[in-house]
């Protein structure tokens, strides 16, 4: 009873900054809002027993990412860019009208697809045993391990790449 | 007990918004912000998906997601202070340079 009245206040507080995300004019705003959507699928992810995702959701998206866009944003000089005017009717009615045909898409697979498969070897029983944090770990050092190694990789090129991009002089 | 398709549609509604943020907002910035919240959609249909069916793959499969969005994060604002550098602007409308 608890856990579904959790869920429904998160679920709507996500969905709710998520709208505002994408409505509000000033783009600082919008990352306020998008911080605090974070931090409600944060909730949630608590609510699914995922510890370690929701204290990694936290500290990389609410914390890393964010602190990135808004120090990009005051950077820049958007001063300009709040007057702008919106895009016309025609073009919001389009854009909501494809957002609403692709959800109700998506509902239509989830209607249809069988939503089971072969049960894993971890019921939430032993993991609450192993401890979350301690089982994502060990899986990612053995059966993920090369996919965990090319990430490293990823995230050297990205370094290199943003450095090199952001440089005004090579 | 919440059930699975209570958290599916919660991540297609996500994703969703994520959709017509994208396609609306001519900010740059804040069409990245529309790629990130569809990106959150994403690992919240992981994470349901590795509670309801026992398995932790998709957990771990979310901490990939999340190395890659931060990539993509960085590397797409340093594109964005670049192209702000030289046209002075962050309207993905003006941003032509590249247009036949």
């Amino acid at each position: 009873m608890l856990e579904t009245v959790l869920f429904v206040i998160l679920a709507v507080f996500a969905v709710g900054t998520a709208v505002l995300v994408i409505i509000q004019r000033n783009p600082v705003a919008s990352a306020i809002f998008l911080i605090l959507t974070f931090f409600s699928l944060a909730g949630i992810y608590l609510l699914l027993q995922a510890e370690f995702i929701a204290v990694v959701q936290v500290i990389v998206y609410a914390g890393a990412i964010m602190v990135l866009f808004l120090f990009v944003i005051m950077l820049l000089n958007l001063e300009k860019e709040k007057r702008l005017v919106a895009r016309s009717w025609l073009m919001k009615t389009v854009g909501a009208f494809l957002g609403v045909a692709l959800l109700i898409q998506i509902g239509m697979v989830f209607r249809q697809a069988l939503l089971e498969g072969t049960p894993g070897q971890f019921p939430p029983e032993k993991v609450a045993a192993l401890g979350n944090t301690q089982v994502v770990a060990r899986l990612l050092f053995t059966d993920f391990l090369l996919p965990f190694e090319i990430t490293s990789v990823l995230l050297l090129v990205a370094i290199i790449g943003a450095i090199l991009l952001a440089k005004r002089q090579i | 007990m919440v059930s699975l398709s209570s958290y599916l549609i919660l991540s297609a509604i996500l994703f969703s918004i994520g959709v017509v943020g994208f396609l609306l907002r001519r900010n740059t910035i804040v069409i990245f912000m529309s790629v990130e919240l569809m990106l959150n959609a994403a690992n919240l249909a992981f994470v349901a998906f590795s509670r309801f069916l026992n398995s932790m793959d998709g957990q771990v499969i979310v901490v990939f997601v999340m190395s890659v969005a931060a990539a993509e994060a960085a590397v797409g604002l340093a594109i964005i202070m670049a192209m702000y550098r030289t046209q002075k602007t962050v309207n993905a409308d003006e941003m032509n340079l590249m247009k036949w």
